[in-house]
């Protein structure tokens, strides 16, 4: 487990919490000047901040107690940005370096576990991206170390290999049981191989929890910006029946149970790949659930999904997105212009404070 | 040809260049990665003498050496002998005078090493010691040969501030360059181009090296 509380005015603000349990993920996501790496950076004991607490097996730093160890005690893996391999020294003495106890057959079967096997000798200038970021990998992993720390470590490489690497990156984690923490601008990365995501802006914590939970529920309207929520819109709860109920424009949308009273102003979102399309050949029951009818504005296809921008009826200029599968748009011959059914799924709206 | 000029040359140029290499090593590692106050002013006294004409700068460690200075008197005191006009002063004003040969490239390759190195190196569990002595000395060693040579090449060729501090002492202070100077105001071109010529191939074969030798280092 690594826990971190971090605070400071200089040189850049910071007001930072954030824990990762041992073999978890947690990605630390925010735009570029949000203070991601400097985070990373005081728990590698890279950077001193003012105040805070940094504790994983031990405490590695207690402004309360003035201690503070040095990046050589903590033991932490770290791979960092544009790699840092040391360029005078071959694939098997840049991991070597890393190891207490230099041994040769460790560091083959580090180098099997990240798919480098047969480059030990070769030099970092004559290896690849991909194969760099392997080496990193290595490297950090030689030293045993209690905690993994990743600094955008796929922002080198190129589209086709970046993917590539995802997958081993994905597989190796089954098999680390260390706390790992990545650095990423990248929703999509971070979505695909984080357990947790913290999300950072400006220095500040605004919130931490699953993947599925800050992506689809953020607690504030600065988070769904932030993690780029497509539909958010502004509502008023309203009571109908004794029920509460979402009033968007002149719809009224059934909710799950809120907290939020009557009367109060919300945003609200919903995922686009929660938003249910009325299929013109099968109903199902589901269309029952706050039906709404639109029309399809513009239709993006990407990697086999299909993102529909439809105008809702009557609420002009409202646009509203929907992730669906290729082979759902040709099954049912949506064209720009036509007029849709749709289910905005109670479940799937979430509301935020405003 | 005055053999034992050639060797006071080597001599004095060898001296140098070695005594350069720690010195320039610590001053340009202080100024490379110290934090503190006066760095520009430590790192514009080291240049000075790039700029300062040979005969003030000799004049002032002349000045700095009489046997009524502070120094002067140290080093009666110790070695019972005056530092000016003797191969110890020349040594000591050598190393004044090439110190920015030495520093300059040291200080520039120093510089050059990313600092992810450095701290992906503390992140590996490396000392700062073991840092310096695994990862940036060998990255930094084209930088440090250059300085090395360079320093060996400026004594070898210094005029001005020999002909201050030490004189024309034969086998003592008397370098090549004074040699020269000596036989072109006796009119003996012979000897004058033979020195020259001397001097001139020492010069081509070290800088060639040091192109050469940074090439070979640098492709890795």
């Amino acid at each position: 487990m690594l826990e971190a509380t971090i605070k400071q005015q200089q040189p850049i603000p910071l007001e930072v919490q954030l824990e990762c349990a041992a073999g978890e993920m947690l990605a630390l996501v925010g735009p570029s000047g949000s203070g991601k790496t400097t985070v990373l950076r005081c728990i590698a004991g890279l950077h001193k901040p003012q105040q805070g607490l940094i504790r994983s097996q031990t405490i590695w730093f207690d402004s309360n107690h003035e201690l503070n160890y040095s990046p050589q005690q903590r033991r932490v893996g770290m791979v960092f940005q544009n790699y840092a391999l040391f360029p005078h020294l071959t694939v098997m003495q840049n991991i070597m370096l890393a190891m207490q106890t230099p041994q040769e057959h460790k560091v083959r079967a580090l180098l099997e576990q990240v798919h480098l096997s047969g480059l030990e000798s070769r030099f970092p200038s004559q290896l690849s991206g991909g194969q760099q970021q392997r080496v990193a990998l290595a490297r950090a992993l030689a030293r045993d170390p209690e905690v993994l720390l990743l600094d955008e470590p796929f922002s080198a490489v190129d589209k086709v290999t970046r993917r590539k690497l995802y997958l081993e990156l994905h597989a190796l984690r089954r098999q680390l049981s260390m706390p790992i923490i990545l650095v990423t601008h990248d929703l999509d990365e971070a979505a695909m191989l984080a357990d947790q995501m913290c999300v950072i802006h400006q220095g500040k914590t605004l919130q931490q929890g699953t993947v599925e939970d800050v992506l689809n529920r953020p607690q504030s309207l600065n988070v769904a910006r932030l993690t780029d929520a497509r539909n958010v819109f502004e509502g008023k709860i309203v009571l109908v029946e004794g029920q509460k109920k979402l009033q968007w424009c002149e719809q009224l949308l059934e909710i799950a149970d809120t907290d939020f009273a009557v009367g109060s102003n919300v945003y609200w979102i919903i995922a686009p790949s929660k938003i249910l399309l009325h299929q013109r050949r099968r109903p199902s029951r589901g269309e029952q659930e706050n039906p709404v009818q639109a029309i399809i504005d513009d239709m993006i296809t990407l990697r086999g999904i299909t993102t529909v921008l439809m105008k809702v009826t009557g609420h002009n200029p409202l646009l509203i997105q929907m992730d669906i599968p290729e082979h759902v748009v040709e099954r049912n011959q949506l064209q720009r212009g036509e007029h849709i059914g749709l289910s905005l799924l109670r479940n799937a709206i979430h509301l935020i404070e405003q | 040809m005055d053999w034992q000029a050639l060797e006071v040359s080597i001599k004095l140029a060898l001296a140098t260049s070695l005594s350069l290499l720690p010195i320039g090593l610590i001053l340009a590692y202080s100024l490379a990665r110290g934090r503190f106050r006066g760095k520009y002013l430590a790192e514009a006294l080291i240049t000075l003498p790039l700029v300062l004409p040979p005969t003030v700068l000799g004049y002032f460690l002349l000045v700095g050496m009489d046997s009524n200075s502070a120094a002067g008197k140290l080093f009666y005191s110790i070695t019972g002998d005056n530092l000016a006009f003797s191969f110890s002063g020349l040594w000591f004003a050598s190393i004044i005078y090439s110190l920015p040969f030495a520093v300059q490239p040291m200080l520039r390759a120093l510089e050059n090493i990313a600092p992810e190195l450095r701290e992906a190196a503390w992140c590996s569990g490396l000392s700062r010691w073991k840092t310096f002595i695994k990862i940036e000395l060998p990255l930094a060693w084209p930088g440090i040969l250059t300085g090395l040579i360079l320093s060996f090449c400026h004594t070898l060729g210094e005029f001005g501030v020999v002909l201050m501090i030490g004189g024309n002492i034969a086998g003592e202070t008397r370098t090549l360059s004074i040699a020269i100077y000596d036989s072109v105001l006796a009119f003996d071109q012979q000897q004058a181009m033979q020195m020259s010529l001397i001097l001139l191939a020492i010069a081509v074969i070290t800088v060639t090296a040091i192109y050469r030798f940074n090439h070979r280092l640098m492709r890795v």
